[in-house]
């Protein structure tokens, strides 16, 4: 007695999304991916941004900006790094960032934390004086002056830099150098650091 | 092995060897060497060559077995087998360049499926390192990923900890591959510190026993469930779980089904028993998995071979996913309730937090009608070539509960998996997530020396037996007792298969035109041959290669038209596993 043929078996009515969570077929609901910052100690030693950067790249986490740097322990460098993904594959991320042997610990920072970016523009230096009305502005000032070029620096959230580089526009951008975000919780919170 | 009679090597035997010897190390490659005695290594699986020379030298005077292979890709599926079988890392050596690129598909192996092992490999002298010096690569950088983790040993002082510590990741947590790169300057290099006992790296804990509050939450849901199902992983043998994974089944009478690489944990005559599910696997165990409101998985990734397409996974089912390693958890299938911890501990605890067996009857009933309705079943006409669902079949018969099966990949494999009665951990070996061609050969030699006592049998394809086959030279020299089948359809079959059903039979680069006769290949080799090609011959050749002390090679002949059932098309849906190619067609 040979079982039914597969369009005459019993089969359920649920569904699931492409995140493997069960969903309601009628209302889909599938996550929009969001901006997260990850914030990591790591050992300091050689090999291990590219560690990170390569476990990143083939389990395809969008990276948005990844910065790495010393701490006042010379054994441990923090980095930090902004992904855009829905919510499992920031959880994913977090939790393969986790498992690396060099990483010491990771946290998603909320969303109020302190973000900083640096960036410096390089604009056209025919009106000197424009453009330091527009850095002061955003708060910016001029560090190399030439007959042909103005350099600012900024520091600022990312949307700011955005803005500013928007701002600049009109001096005829020659280059800009952006540093990614650097990041801290608010408070007293910070990052553990026993192993 | 009867059913109930202790699983071996359940419970760890404290058989920490003491470390051989007391006398000092004086190199880096002495310390390299007395870590790995230090951990209890008994064998090495290499290849020789100029960047790993001082550590081959220093080798000379320990009591580790080194078996010489004959390709380092045969080194490192040999060290993967061993770490299958005796649950601690195999350790394989490879000369810089050619040498530890030629060990990357092994580890990329041992990668995907949770394997222990060691890999250590030559490496120019640390000032030649980054001038693309005679027999450089970058093997660290490629093997990052697809290990554990890679080192790079840059001190002579500190090279034996380097191991050590390697030695104990690949054991520790959830299992896989390590690799210690080894300058040649740095083995080379004078040393007085000692290297101690295996110590995973400070930064590493593994989780052992889950959050009790989940445990109960989870065992509530599934003491309430109307159609639970056990999925049982390859973590579940990794963490030597099998015992407390029948306790618990066999005690709230719960059906199992078992992923690939969980085959053996739970014994495929019981009852309960579904055997596997996926692609290839049994329409009641993907009948089950379909259809179940609770689903207990434990110790398994949910890798696209098990689960067919996401949207149509267990799509009623709530998920408890059991799993050392928290990255698991949700990856590809949400879970309901995640319970991170060490397989057996966690199961001793919903053991213990179960409230009552769940109400199930009618939902057991409904699993012995789908073994009714969908057995795994072939036919066998005389006149025609010979089956090799029945060369499995008659194997699995006539040898003992605890031989142990290693496998290629291809068509062959699936008929290993499927008609063998599996009964004992660690007794199926093969390559899953990767699905590499060539395992069968080397596996089967790592198998053997893991487990001199078990008899080994090995099912390879005539594709994937030519992949790897100047192994065979190594199993002669070695007197490994081992029966080599190769169920010859001269073809890639698995290929032509796909072919048949998804490229409108249009068989490119999948048929021999021309294929050697193994069974005189094997005679070269110092093997004994055998040809089969008739039913009537079956069960004489078997006894006769088993029976051969040493290996020996039977080229079973079979119908180059069979094809593997079920199958459940990539990416489909479990519940429509096809039976044919009719059904086939109408998905
Ligand atoms: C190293 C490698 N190369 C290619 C493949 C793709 N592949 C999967 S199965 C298969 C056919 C294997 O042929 P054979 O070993 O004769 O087994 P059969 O399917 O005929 O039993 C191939 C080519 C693979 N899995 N591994
Ligand atoms: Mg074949």
């Amino acid at each position: 007695m040979p079982g039914p043929a597969p369009d005459e078996r019993m089969r359920p009515a649920g569904r699931r999304n492409s995140q493997g969570i069960r969903i309601d077929p009628e209302a889909e609901a599938t996550h929009q991916p969001r901006q997260a910052v990850l914030s990591a100690l790591v050992k300091h030693e050689p090999g291990v941004l590219s560690e990170v950067s390569s476990l990143f790249s083939r389990r395809q986490f969008n990276i948005e900006s990844l910065t790495v740097g010393p701490t006042v322990d010379h054994d441990v460098a923090r980095m930090t790094i902004v992904i855009e993904e829905p919510d499992p594959g920031v959880q994913q991320a977090k939790k393969q960032l986790e498992k690396l042997v060099p990483t010491i610990s990771v946290e998603e920072l909320e969303p109020e934390a302190t973000r900083r970016e640096l960036a410096l523009i390089k604009v056209n230096g025919e009106k000197p004086d424009d453009v330091q009305a527009v850095a002061d502005m955003y708060g910016g000032q001029a560090v190399d002056v030439t007959t042909d070029t103005v350099t600012v620096e900024l520091t600022g959230s990312q949307q700011k830099i955005d803005a500013a580089v928007e701002a600049f526009q009109q001096f005829d951008v020659q280059e800009v150098c952006r540093t990614g975000t650097a990041a801290l919780e608010r408070g007293a919170d910070t990052l553990e650091t026993d192993d | 092995m009867s059913e109930g009679a202790p699983v071996q090597q359940e419970d760890e035997t404290e058989a920490e060897e003491e470390a051989t010897g007391d006398k000092p190390v004086e190199t880096g490659a002495e310390s390299v060497v007395r870590a790995l005695e230090n951990a209890g290594a008994e064998y090495v699986f290499g290849v020789q060559g100029g960047a790993i020379m001082p550590v081959y030298d220093a080798l000379y005077d320990s009591d580790m077995n080194h078996v010489t292979m004959a390709h380092e890709q045969g080194a490192s599926h040999a060290a993967d087998a061993y770490g299958i079988v005796s649950g601690e890392p195999g350790v394989c050596f490879a000369t810089s360049g050619p040498g530890a690129t030629n060990l990357i598909t092994g580890i990329a192996d041992a990668n995907m499926d949770s394997d222990p092992m060691i890999a250590l490999t030559g490496q120019v002298p640390t000032n030649f390192v980054g001038n693309d010096a005679f027999q450089e690569t970058d093997t660290v950088g490629i093997s990052q990923p697809v290990t554990k983790h890679s080192y790079f040993a840059d001190d002579s002082d500190t090279v034996g900890f380097d191991v050590s510590e390697a030695f104990a990741l690949a054991e520790e947590g959830r299992q896989g591959p390590t690799l210690v790169d080894l300058p040649k300057d740095v083995t080379q290099g004078e040393t007085d510190v000692q290297p101690g006992e295996p110590k995973a790296p400070d930064t590493y804990h593994p989780p052992e026993e889950a959050d009790d509050a989940n445990v109960q939450e989870a065992a509530d849901a599934l003491a309430a469930a109307d159609r639970p199902v056990i999925l049982a992983g390859g973590g579940v043998i990794k963490a030597n779980a099998s015992n407390a994974l029948r306790d618990f089944a066999i005690d709230y009478e719960v059906p199992v089904m078992t992923t690939m690489p969980g085959i053996g944990s739970f014994p495929e005559d019981h009852e309960l028993s579904l055997e596997w599910a996926g692609m290839h696997g049994t329409g009641y165990a993907n009948m089950a998995i379909t259809n179940t409101d609770c689903l207990l998985a434990i110790g398994t990734r949910f890798d696209d071979r098990l689960t067919g397409g996401v949207d149509s996974f267990a799509p009623d089912a709530e998920v408890i996913h059991v799993d050392i390693d928290p990255a698991e958890i949700s990856k590809n299938i949400h879970a309901d309730y995640p319970l991170i911890g060490d397989a057996k501990a966690v199961l001793r605890q919903l053991y213990d937090a179960m409230p009552a067996a769940p109400d199930c009857d009618e939902w057991r009933e409904q699993c012995q009608t789908w073994k009714a309705e969908y057995p795994m079943e072939y036919e066998t006409p005389d006149d025609e070539p010979l089956k090799p669902q029945y060369v499995v079949e008659k194997f699995s018969e006539v040898t003992p509960d605890d031989t142990i099966v290693t496998t290629g990949v291809g068509q062959h494999q699936m008929w290993a998996s499927q008609f063998w009665t599996y009964r004992e951990p660690r007794t199926w070996v093969s390559s899953h997530g990767l699905g590499t061609m060539g395992y069968g050969v080397p596996s089967a030699i790592g198998a053997k020396l893991a487990a001199p006592d078990q008899e080994v049998v090995c099912f390879d394809g005539d594709g994937s037996f030519l992949m790897t086959v100047q192994g065979l030279s190594v199993a002669v020299r070695e007197n490994l007792d081992i029966t080599y089948v190769v169920l010859n359809n001269e073809a890639v079959g698995m290929v032509r298969q796909w072919q048949d059903g998804f490229y409108e039979g249009r068989r490119m680069a999948s048929e021999y035109p021309w294929i050697p006769e193994f069974d005189k290949l094997a005679e070269a080799f110092g093997a004994q041959g055998f040809r089969l090609e008739d039913y009537d011959d079956v069960e004489e050749t078997i006894e006769a290669a088993r029976e051969y002390d040493g290996p020996s090679v039977i080229d079973a002949i079979i119908d180059p038209a069979e094809n593997v059932y079920p199958m459940v098309p990539s990416g489909g849906d479990n519940g429509l596993f096809a039976l044919n190619e009719d059904h086939l067609d109408q998905l």
